[in-house]
């Protein structure tokens, strides 16, 4: 049943990336480029995204996931350099391509070779984290 | 383009619901970059048929719809070195931060997280300015 709920929850993500318009990153790009031709639908996205989240979270109150298990723990207050640095870091790329880690899965299969590499060195960017994040923390001790 | 924002609602919508799916079934956070990231450096291989079994709805299902529209154009740079070091970018930041817009985004946001909501203006904010930098200054992309 875990697996199915993923299925389901992965293709009304995908359905709403494409639906959206998620997916063409000069809708993404538009979005950031405020002294362009501003687009403002990633905010509507994001609005419409967040309705049925929010009361998702509130029917979690009092209650257990339905394939059992818990809910994840209440979101930590601490920010901490590696929240801020990474979402800067994250933002560059986001902005430079227009793609982020989702829409880069759903416009794979017609993205082209283009969005293969971008796949490609996301996913070695994702695998060379663990290790930079130890030797930065070594380096400068992050509290 | 008038309408652009009424599907942009209804495909956000879309996706609060497989969030919200993700969340009261599986008790999970649907945020892309940590399902990717688990599978990629071996910290959620325990979980790897339910993370694949996410891929694949989120793989398959723009695949099969896609075919409908008229014409599907999205508009990713030609520039491969730009999208190399893009992706870099977006594979470490996303795991140094611990999510992306999915996660500290929709997921984040509408539980008033204020990490979520730190890091979505973070991730605006530098995107906008590496935009206008990129775009409008440098003219590269």
């Amino acid at each position: 049943m875990r697996n199915l709920f993923a299925l389901l929850a992965g293709s009304l993500f995908g359905a709403g990336l494409t639906v959206s318009g998620m997916v063409d990153t000069a809708k993404v790009q538009g979005w950031l480029d405020v002294f362009g031709n501003w687009d403002p639908t990633l905010a509507f996205v994001m609005g419409g995204a967040i309705i049925p989240m929010f009361v998702a979270w509130q029917l979690t109150r009092g209650r257990k996931p339905l394939v059992g298990g818990e809910f994840p723990p209440k979101p930590e207050a601490r920010l901490g350099r590696n929240l801020v640095l990474g979402s800067v870091l994250f933002g560059a790329g986001w902005g430079l391509a227009g793609l982020c880690p989702g829409p880069s899965i759903a416009s794979l299969t017609f993205n082209g070779i283009g969005g293969l590499v971008f796949v490609g060195s996301m996913a070695l960017g994702m695998f060379a984290a663990p290790a930079l994040r130890t030797t930065l923390d070594r380096a400068v001790p992050a509290e | 383009m008038e309408q652009d924002w009424i599907m942009g609602l209804i495909g956000g919508v879309l996706i609060g619901l497989g969030g919200a799916v993700y969340l009261l079934a599986n008790g999970r956070i649907m945020g892309a970059s940590g399902i990717i990231g688990g599978l990629v450096d071996g910290s959620g291989w325990s979980t790897a048929a339910e993370r694949l079994s996410f891929l694949a709805g989120l793989l398959i299902i723009p695949a099969l719809i896609v075919p409908f529209y008229k014409e599907v154009d999205t508009h990713l740079t030609s520039n491969l070195w730009v999208i190399a070091a893009a992706g870099i970018l977006v594979g470490v930041g996303t795991r140094f931060a611990n999510g992306c817009t999915s996660g500290h985004g929709v997921c984040g946001i509408s539980r008033l997280s204020l990490r979520g909501i730190v890091a979505t203006v973070m991730y605006i904010l530098a995107g906008g300015l590496t935009v206008v930098l990129f775009r409008h200054v440098m003219g590269v992309i």
